[in-house]
């Protein structure tokens, strides 16, 4: 495959999976603002997000740009901003060009999907978007999503293609795996106890588990009341949950291996250790040694991870170095 | 209604025959159902983005096409006469392309004037000597045509270079075939699904020697060319790697895309890029959609280039009166297809005859293309006329004229119902070892009523073309 190809493949999952989390990011948000006044340690409205600019990194940014942080002007900023190049907007529209530009790559059926949902997202106006309520965009976006991965599964040949769109993907929701517990774990270090000390600490848990969609599966495998500890370890350890760390890790170690033939590639070294170390980590030595430097920690092994599949496979070979696997 | 010659009517108003099926089917069909299925096809080709980009408007701008649910049908007998024309006439083509490099024995011999074609533009002298993978230049030609008044069909242009519009054949049908099954049961239409089969077939048959399996590419220049869906469309329907000019590179006469496992060699290359852009060692300086070395690489044998560089000058619209010629010299055969009187203005003779019937005429640019450049003498002003003539005056040797062809007219969905609009028909003709016409091709309708100018760029429409086969 082309490097060209394989670079605009990766981008167009990348792009989508992030239209996907962000709404997911909305969708915490907007449930941690509903949290009623009596039980916000004193916050003010901006709060929810306030920390969810900062799990992103660009709340400075934000504040230098626009002044103050008021929950109207954020929501627009992760909807339709055409100013954030990684509003929901933007993100469809960069998958739809990218697609656009390996329509030959891909089937069909996805550049339609991917087509119709820009279009759609095109026409959308702020009004339009208030007047429908926030919650109905949210829902779009993350169907639109699953009617993307649901066509590249069930139509795209099990290629090279296919495998670079995963690494996207993968590579994206590893990132906001982490990004999304840091809103709620950024909040001070978890308890002893790994329980929640107050009632506004169980509403911020367990608004993480609804906007993954995971509170069933955090039911089924804990049996306890939510708490910060099994929430962690359900979004950071757990091969259960599809969009845990652990699981990302694990499939991108598998493409990569399936990709190069083995262990040898670099790629392949950092995706393994990486894996590695999240499924023989301990939840309860994480929180004795500090959440918060153990996300950023793996932040910054996850940004070396995709640097190396950079180098890798989409860094154009110049024409005097390349070594020859030409045939003919 | 209409003057001139109507594909569906007779004179007498009488459906012809092979439009009966369709007739049938237009009585039974409720308009409601006619006008659902109008707006079902609008819908999917947006949904498809089966496009064109439009130059001279903001960047990055699509446009549909719009496509007509009336289709064009074409007898049987009628077309196996086109189908012997269209391959006499590129057989032809191909055969004064390899002498014009080669020996130039119609030159010697004074049947076209040399500096016709030595002094052509289009002509590139890097061509002459080189040893064309199986004496093919034109591997993919678009033979316009058109049916005038007197019924008969004429040559309107050859497009030997990188003639477009084949995906939009194959969409039309695709679409047709969704939206009126019915009508494919009620009568036999030859099958034009395939065209990319034999695309690659004849590709990999132009691979140089000595390759075993070769590897084939299409050549774009980019998501920001009109034609790029096209593009796209044919490298996935081939199954084939649709490249850039930065993809590649060229090493010891090698050409080789730049790939996630390394270099991999490229042998046939169906390049939609023009030849001035191809390599800017040897071409144009500037260019940066083409490939430093392709063309040297292409000279020493070891890649081939589809269509042939250099090809343009047999689809010159100075060269076009003289292909009748062509087929008399090189194939000892009559034209079985005719061409459009044509004045060239070089000619003094040539010249005051047409400035003095500048109204009646058309006048071309003779490497105008995409209705650019042109005088429509009946529908211009009397200052567009004057301008033009001015224009002509100064460079007469850059264009030709014809007498205002009434093209024939097809039924044609439009806001107040069915009505007759001009029409032509590009079929696409594939050389290799054989010569495959596929059977129909791509039929442009003007929309504007009246309007002669098919061409998408200036709001032309398409329509499914059939080719009945009893």
């Amino acid at each position: 495959m082309l490097c060209r190809t394989a670079s605009d493949l990766y981008w167009v999952s990348r792009h989508m999976e992030r239209a996907e989390n962000t709404a997911r990011l909305v969708d915490l948000a907007l449930r941690i603002a509903m949290l009623p006044e009596r039980y916000d340690r004193g916050k003010s409205e901006a709060a929810p997000w306030r920390r969810a600019l900062d799990a992103l990194g660009t709340g400075g940014h934000y504040t230098a740009t626009y002044g103050t942080i008021e929950p109207e002007g954020v929501l627009r900023h992760f909807l339709l901003s055409p100013e954030n190049p990684s509003s929901i907007q933007n993100c469809l529209r960069a998958a739809r060009e990218n697609a656009r530009a390996q329509r030959g790559a891909i089937t069909a059926e996805m550049y339609e999907d991917l087509n119709a949902s820009w279009l759609e997202i095109r026409s959308r106006t702020w009004a339009g978007v208030r007047s429908d309520g926030i919650s109905s965009i949210v829902e779009w976006v993350k169907s639109r999503s699953a009617s993307f991965r649901g066509v590249t599964i069930g139509t795209l040949g099990r290629g090279e293609a296919y495998q670079f769109l995963q690494l996207g993907a993968f590579v994206e929701r590893s990132d906001w795996a982490i990004r999304l517990l840091d809103v709620v774990g950024s909040d001070g270090e978890i308890d002893e106890s790994g329980e929640a000390r107050d009632a506004a600490e169980y509403f911020q848990w367990s608004a993480l588990l609804q906007s993954q969609s995971a509170f069933e599966t955090y039911r089924r495998l804990y049996r306890e009341s939510v708490t910060p500890r099994s929430v962690t370890d359900l979004m950071l350890l757990r091969d259960v949950n599809p969009r845990s760390l652990q699981t990302c890790l694990n499939t991108l170690h598998e493409v990569l291996r399936a990709m190069t033939g083995g262990e040898s590639q670099e790629v392949v070294r950092l995706a393994g250790a990486l894996s590695a170390q999240t499924r023989y980590a301990r939840i309860d030595d994480i929180i004795a040694h500090g959440l918060e430097p153990h996300l950023q920690a793996t932040l910054s092994r996850l940004a070396e991870l995709g640097e190396a599949i950079h180098a890798q496979f989409m860094v154009s070979l110049d024409a005097g170095h390349g070594q020859s696997q030409a045939q003919g | 209604m209409s003057q001139g010659y109507d594909e569906m009517h007779d004179a007498q108003g009488n459906v012809r025959a092979h439009y009966a099926a369709f007739d049938d089917w237009l009585r039974d069909t409720p308009e409601s159902e006619i006008e659902r299925k109008r707006r079902e096809a609008e819908v999917s080709f947006h949904r498809v983005g089966i496009t064109f980009s439009v130059y001279g408007e903001e960047a990055g701008t699509e446009r549909l096409i719009p496509f007509d649910l009336a289709p064009r049908i074409l007898p049987a007998g009628e077309w196996r006469m086109l189908e012997a024309g269209l391959r006499q006439r590129v057989l032809a083509l191909n055969l004064f392309l390899a002498d014009v490099y080669g020996e130039r024995r119609i030159l010697r011999e004074k049947l076209i004037p040399a500096e016709l074609v030595l002094d052509n533009s289009e002509y590139l002298s890097q061509m002459i000597g080189v040893q064309v993978p199986g004496g093919v230049y034109s591997h993919v030609s678009g033979i316009d045509l058109v049916r005038a008044g007197d019924g008969l069909y004429y040559v309107l242009e050859d497009n030997l270079r990188v003639p477009s519009g084949v995906s939009y054949m194959l969409e039309n049908r695709r679409m047709m075939a969704r939206l009126v099954p019915e009508l494919f049961a009620r009568q036999q239409i030859a099958p034009v699904e395939r065209y990319p089969d034999a695309l690659l077939e004849i590709l990999r048959e132009a691979a140089p020697d000595g390759i075993d399996g070769p590897t084939v590419a299409v050549l774009t220049p980019g998501a920001a060319n009109s034609a790029y869906f096209e593009h796209a469309f044919l490298a996935q329907q081939m199954g084939v790697e649709l490249v850039e000019g930065q993809d590649l590179f060229v090493r010891d006469d090698m050409v080789y895309m730049r790939t996630t496992r390394g270099p991999q060699r490229v042998h046939v290359i169906y390049r939609r890029i023009n030849d001035d852009y191809l390599d800017p060692t040897v071409f144009r300086a500037d260019s940066m959609l083409g490939v430093p070395g392709i063309f040297g690489a292409y000279k020493a044998g070891r890649v081939t280039l589809a269509n042939a560089p250099g090809s343009g000058v047999g689809d010159d619209k100075s060269v076009y009166p003289y292909v009748p010629e062509m087929i008399r010299f090189y194939l000892s055969e009559e034209p079985i297809l005719l061409n459009v009187p044509t004045w060239v203005l070089r000619k003094p003779e040539d010249l005051r005859y047409t400035l003095e019937r500048l109204p009646e005429l058309v006048v071309k640019e003779v490497h105008g293309a995409g209705g650019y450049g042109m005088l429509v003498g009946p529908a211009a002003t009397r200052k567009e006329i004057e301008d033009f003539r001015q224009r002509i005056l100064a460079d007469p040797e850059n264009y030709i004229a014809q007498p205002t062809l009434s093209l024939s007219t097809c039924p044609t969905f439009v806001e107040s119902g069915l009505a007759p609009r001009h029409i032509d028909l590009r079929p696409y003709i594939l050389s290799g070892k054989r010569i495959h016409v596929v059977p129909g091709g791509l039929t442009r309708v003007a929309l504007r009523e009246g309007s002669l100018v098919v061409n998408s760029s200036q709001g032309g429409g398409t329509k499914d073309t059939w080719v009945l086969e009893s």
